[in-house]
């Protein structure tokens, strides 16, 4: 519905008069984008800006969807009624927030089937996160605790976003997110109050996702090379580091309140800062993860191209139905 | 994969309890009328956000160019006489 005319380039590089032009488009565009001004799916904008968000609404699309698969995991072995259901409700939300962001990303000119194709064939990627497996039932509890504690860090700023649709997006799914968070700290809370064997299954998960978990916040703000742009264009408000350190912070009580350590000597209070200090991240380890090497990328992408193809038929179906229908609807008339 | 036709793109609207309008709150891809509502309802009224729901086909609306802004909203700037705070009454005059 909103796609976007796209000035190609002379093919001697010389500017074209779309490009003159554009140059003072885009001045005003970044004075409107730098006052806070939200822009709205038809309005111009820079192509770069589109394509920023366009990868980073996609990616954030895609981390919704391939989400469901280390949980759906663990679906039919919930240890209760209880548990399974809350367990499906959230899933179900995450599908949901996967479309609300392709929806969003939608305006911007491109396809759905564009995006999943993106997905499928490696070119985009999704937050590294899902590519760790999910070994017990408090690989769940943790899931919810701390890697949607920690989206829901980077999320909350994307409500004020400059781009309106992904801002509408994100205000729906922040509203979602905050029951996935509370359920899965009140799963960990149950098994703390356990067994001896329960409140070790606690622990072990807490060993094997913090440090990925920090990971979710991406490279040190020195590092990334998109945050300045970003910033500037008002996608992004809070830079990488600054939201891991926020979520260190709201995050260490809370184990504590669990009885939980996390796996990090280097962990403790600094009162001059009035921050937690931790230890250095491996990202030779988040490399290898976003580049396709993590334990289980492979897997998780065969089963996303499995689901698309095996539904193809009904897709096809559906659309032939409803022809039918159409028709058959036109000739009574 | 591309070549593939795409189910078409609806716009949900839901009304969120009875006497208030019906607001624009997301899209969703399907086949037809009847799968669009049905997907409409269960993804944005999981939580009872709605009492009503409406599809509309995305290439069926009509809408204005972001273009045309100036020259359609500018004009009222100036007609400030047309908002009640133009006019100032005595105070004797209550309520009116």
């Amino acid at each position: 519905m909103y796609t976007q005319a796209m000035d190609l380039p002379n093919p001697d590089g010389s500017p074209t008069l779309a490009s003159v032009d554009s140059e003072a488009r885009e001045a005003a565009f970044n004075d409107r984008a730098g006052r806070g001004e939200i822009v709205e799916a038809r309005d111009w904008m820079p192509e770069a800006y589109r394509k920023t968000l366009v990868r980073q609404i996609s990616q954030h699309a895609h981390s919704e969807i391939v989400g469901m698969l280390p949980e759906g995991n663990w679906v039919t072995r919930a240890p209760s009624l209880k548990r399974k259901t809350i367990l499906l409700a959230k899933i179900q939300d995450e599908g949901g927030h996967g479309l609300y962001l392709y929806a969003a990303a939608e305006t911007l000119g491109v396809s759905r089937d564009e995006l999943l194709n993106a997905l499928h064939t490696g070119k985009a990627k999704y937050s590294s996160i899902f590519n760790y497996p999910t070994l017990t039932w408090a690989d769940i509890g943790v899931i919810g605790w701390l890697v949607d504690g920690a989206a829901i860090m980077n999320q909350v700023p994307l409500c004020r976003c400059s781009y309106g649709p992904y801002a509408r997006a994100m205000v729906r799914i922040c509203k979602e997110e905050s029951f996935h968070q509370r359920q899965g700290f009140d799963l960990l809370l149950t098994m703390a109050k356990g067994t001896d064997a329960q409140r070790a299954m606690v622990q072990d998960a807490v060993n094997r996702w913090w440090w990925p978990v920090l990971m979710m916040f991406g490279p040190h703000d020195k590092d990334s090379q998109n945050s300045e742009l970003s910033m500037k264009w008002g996608i992004k408000r809070i830079t990488n580091d600054e939201l891991r350190q926020q979520f260190v912070d709201a995050t260490i009580p809370q184990g504590e309140l669990l009885g939980v350590t996390f796996p990090d000597p280097e962990l403790r209070w600094n009162e001059a800062r009035g921050h937690y200090d931790f230890g250095p991240i491996d990202w030779t380890e988040f490399w290898n993860v976003v580049n396709g090497h993590g334990p289980l990328n492979r897997e998780r992408l065969a089963a996303r191209v499995a689901a698309w193809d095996e539904g193809a038929w009904v897709r096809e179906a559906a659309l032939a139905h409803a022809a039918k229908q159409a028709a058959r609807e036109r000739a009574a008339a | 994969m591309s070549d593939r036709k795409e189910w078409p793109l609806w716009e949900v609207f839901l009304r969120s309890k009875a006497g208030l309008d019906h607001k624009h709150c997301g899209s969703l891809h399907a086949a037809d009328g009847a799968m669009a509502l049905q997907m409409a309802r269960d993804v944005y009224t999981r939580r009872q956000e709605g009492v009503s729901i409406w599809v509309v086909r995305a290439d069926q609306i009509v809408a204005s160019a972001p273009d045309d802004k100036a020259a359609l909203f500018d004009p009222m700037a100036d007609k400030i006489y047309r908002h009640p705070t133009f006019y100032e009454l005595p105070d004797e005059v209550n309520h009116m």
